[in-house]
């Protein structure tokens, strides 16, 4: 209710401001010895910036301080020899009761009397002060309207100042994303610092042994936080994800911009691109119920003893869904190699095999390896396929049919369930999430830094 | 006046030219094309050219832009394969072999009419890579030291051994425009064709790059047949000694290039030539 009444009035204000302000910009222009420097919309717009910028000012503050002050006047109700008599937590018990009371949804029990007088006075501040608010905001949009109006003259360089403000909104909005992108970052080293405060790094990043559930059979040791188990196994799951495919995308990207008739072309592509569309659940059980009893399978028929949920259950799967981004990005580079080169070879009498082989894959190849190391950077933060399928076992084996675990599942693991931060069981996820994060960059940079390379080599 | 009194002067050049090749109409036909029509979609393109291309000779299609000139060149050594629906009619003869028969292979074809095209186009490789690419993809050279060969002597026959020798592993894309595509020439003398097709060769180069292609072109024509499209008319007069006009998709008048800058027939050739049209 506040609220829309709030919205109500700067919807209001806002909309009387530009009408004034575009029909003042008008006015004076008439029989003025120059003609109007910005459109009479600019004037407009000025004018609702001047309006919005006192009312937001006033809302905000209120926003900020009206909780303050709202608490020190209940407080103010309570009768001094009540508060007098009741501890901390149950004077804030009885407060909460009062802010009820006067909200009018009721209290457990029968409200004590001086409650109920609270309760009632509560309300009619409440009311009170949400009034004089909304006629201060009100009060002070209106007294800008007038300064607004005062300033348009003929030579208000009005668009320029309305670019201005809107520049400065893109700007903030870009500072967003990049501050929060900061933010992440430096909270994960922080926390990261922390663990190791616990474990010392050498004993992270070079110990073989991952077992951090140790302490909570209370032998009073920190438990085993060695990382490269989990490496082993996110390097392997990603190795097998590549392996299933480079060889699958290149050919499909190398058929879709070499061969295919463009009608063709056309069609399949944005099926392909549909793959990078499922989300990662759906893949992740569809290789927990399928893929991995199928391999299983074949392992029992030819005597191999494969495990249903393993690394390469884990990696064929994420390997399917790692084909559309390799096959539409290496198309979009294939394609970029110029018509001029693949003539060129042709016209020597080259064989179109030859041409794709010789001249176009190497053309093309900086950008090719930059869309695989995309790929290898996406496989290596996929969480949801690992979880369901690679077993969660982070033991350090070479064997791709056994179970394995990854990163990005440990820190699952270690962040489900009761999590306390004091300790290094739920601490170790800053610092494996920061050596993914670390992993990752790296491989995008390397990716960006390549692809634009070729970019640049050909435009 | 002046310019007519020039157009003179080149007809005397030409006559000089003409006096080493005065057996042109006497000489072999490498290509010869009869009523050819080429229709991209439904659109036609060109229209029942037939014409004679002689031995060891260079032979220039002028013309306006869009006059079907290049579309032509394209025809002989089928790279309008590439373009999507496009459509070729008539018949087209290298050596009395027809270019069009669907027993004949394209890239034997290919082999046999090099071509250089309009912009240079070096592979992203080195300079030795650029030259050995065809041979090695026919199958030319036995050894090392043969492909070594084909390389040096394709370049000196190009014009451009002295310019790269120091750098024969260095990129052929760090080269200058102008030796670019004389390596794109090297390119194409490399995997010994009989015919070169040149589109425009000096349209994407400054004046003087331009001069050192026409004297090279003036050289090739010792040992191979060449047929090149240009806007120019003044390099049409300056490097062939027969041409060829088209217009609008239709070859209006061939000839001795003397001839043609001399004493056109049609009244369409005069005016290009004296600048009135395209």
């Amino acid at each position: 209710m506040n609220s829309l009444v709030v919205a109500a009035v700067l919807l209001v204000l806002l909309g009387l401001a530009y009408q004034v302000g575009w029909s003042r910009s008008r006015t004076v222009a008439v029989g003025a010895d120059r003609r109007l420097h910005s459109r009479p919309a600019y004037h407009g717009t000025l004018a609702a910036i001047w309006v919005l910028v006192p009312v937001a000012l006033v809302l905000g503050l209120w926003a900020l301080f009206g909780p303050g002050v709202t608490d020190s006047y209940i407080r103010s109700q309570i009768p001094a020899d009540v508060a007098a008599s009741l501890e901390p937590a149950q004077l804030n018990n009885a407060m909460a009761r009062i802010r009820s009371i006067a909200s009018g949804y009721g209290v457990l029990g029968e409200p004590q009397p001086f409650e109920n007088q609270a309760g009632q006075a509560l309300r009619q501040f409440q009311l009170i002060s949400f009034l004089i608010v909304i006629a201060a905001a009100a009060g002070l949009g209106v007294l800008a309207l007038f300064a607004a109006r005062r300033r348009i003259t003929p030579a208000l360089r009005a668009r320029n100042q309305v670019e201005a403000v809107v520049n400065a909104l893109l700007v903030a909005c870009s500072a967003v994303a990049i501050l929060t992108t900061i933010g992440i970052v430096v909270s994960l080293l922080f926390e990261a610092i922390r663990f190791f405060t616990f474990i010392s790094p050498v004993d992270f990043f070079f110990g073989t042994v991952w077992n951090p559930r140790f302490s909570t059979t209370g032998t009073g040791g920190e438990g085993d936080y060695g990382l490269i188990p989990l490496l082993w196994g996110t390097v392997m799951v990603a190795f097998i994800a590549m392996f299933v495919a480079v060889p699958v995308g290149l050919m499909s990207a190398i058929y879709l911009s070499q061969y295919a008739h463009p009608r063709l072309r056309s069609t399949v592509k944005p099926i392909i691109e549909v793959l990078a569309g499922i989300p990662t659940i759906v893949y992740g059980f569809f290789a927990l119920v399928t893929v991995g009893p199928f391999l299983s399978g074949i392992g029992n028929a030819v005597g191999l003893d494969i495990r249903a949920t393993s690394a390469a259950t884990a990696g064929l799967v994420m390997g399917i869904m790692i084909i559309p981004f390799i096959s539409s990005l290496s198309d979009d580079i294939l394609r970029q190699v110029p018509k001029s080169l693949r003539d060129g070879s042709l016209g020597l009498g080259a064989t179109r095999s030859e041409t794709i082989r010789k001249v176009i894959l190497p053309a093309a190849l900086p950008g090719i390896v930059g869309a695989f190391l995309l790929a290898i950077s996406r496989a290596i933060g996929e969480t949801m396929i690992v979880v369901l399928a690679a077993g969660n076992s982070p033991i350090l084996r070479l064997n791709p049919f056994e179970p394995t675990s990854t990163v990005t599942v440990t820190i699952v693991n270690q962040l489900t369930g009761d999590t306390d931060f004091a300790g290094p069981q739920s601490l170790v996820a800053f610092a494996l999430g920061l050596t993914l994060f670390a992993m990752t960059l790296v491989l995008n940079v390397a990716a960006l830094l390549i692809v634009r390379r070729f970019r640049e080599q050909y435009e | 006046m002046d310019m007519i009194a020039g157009r003179g002067n080149m007809a005397e050049q030409n006559t000089d030219k003409a006096a080493k090749v005065d057996t042109l109409s006497d000489r072999r036909v490498r290509v010869s094309t009869r009523d050819v029509c080429v229709f991209y979609g439904e659109k036609q393109a060109l229209y029942d050219v037939s014409i004679d291309v002689p031995d060891r000779a260079v032979t220039s299609f002028i013309g306006p832009s869009g006059c079907g000139k290049s579309t032509f060149l394209r025809c002989i050594n089928r790279m309008n394969d590439t373009i999507e629906g496009a459509r070729v009619t008539g018949k087209i003869d290298l050596d009395g072999d027809d270019v069009y028969d669907p027993s004949l292979d394209v890239v034997e074809l290919r082999s046999r009419i090099g071509m250089v095209f309009q912009k240079p186009n070096p592979f992203p490789k080195s300079v030795y890579e650029n030259i050995a690419y065809g041979p090695k993809i026919h199958g030319l050279a036995n050894s090392k030291s043969d492909l070594d060969e084909i390389v040096v002597s394709s370049l000196r026959k190009a014009g451009l051994f002295e310019e790269v020798k120091d750098r024969l592993h260095e990129p052929g894309t760090g080269l200058s425009g102008g030796q670019q595509q004389r390596l794109c020439i090297a390119r194409a003398i490399a995997v010994g064709p009989e015919v070169i097709l040149m589109d425009e060769p000096c349209s994407a180069l400054d004046p003087i790059a331009t001069a050192v292609i026409e004297e090279l072109i003036d050289e090739l024509r010792e040992n191979f047949t060449i047929v090149i499209v240009t806007h120019s008319m003044q390099q049409a007069a300056r490097v062939s000694q027969k041409t060829a006009f088209f217009h609008l998709g239709k070859l209006i008048e061939e000839g001795p290039t003397e001839q043609i800058f001399t004493n056109p027939v049609h009244k369409q050739t005069q005016d290009y030539i004296m600048g009135r049209i395209g």
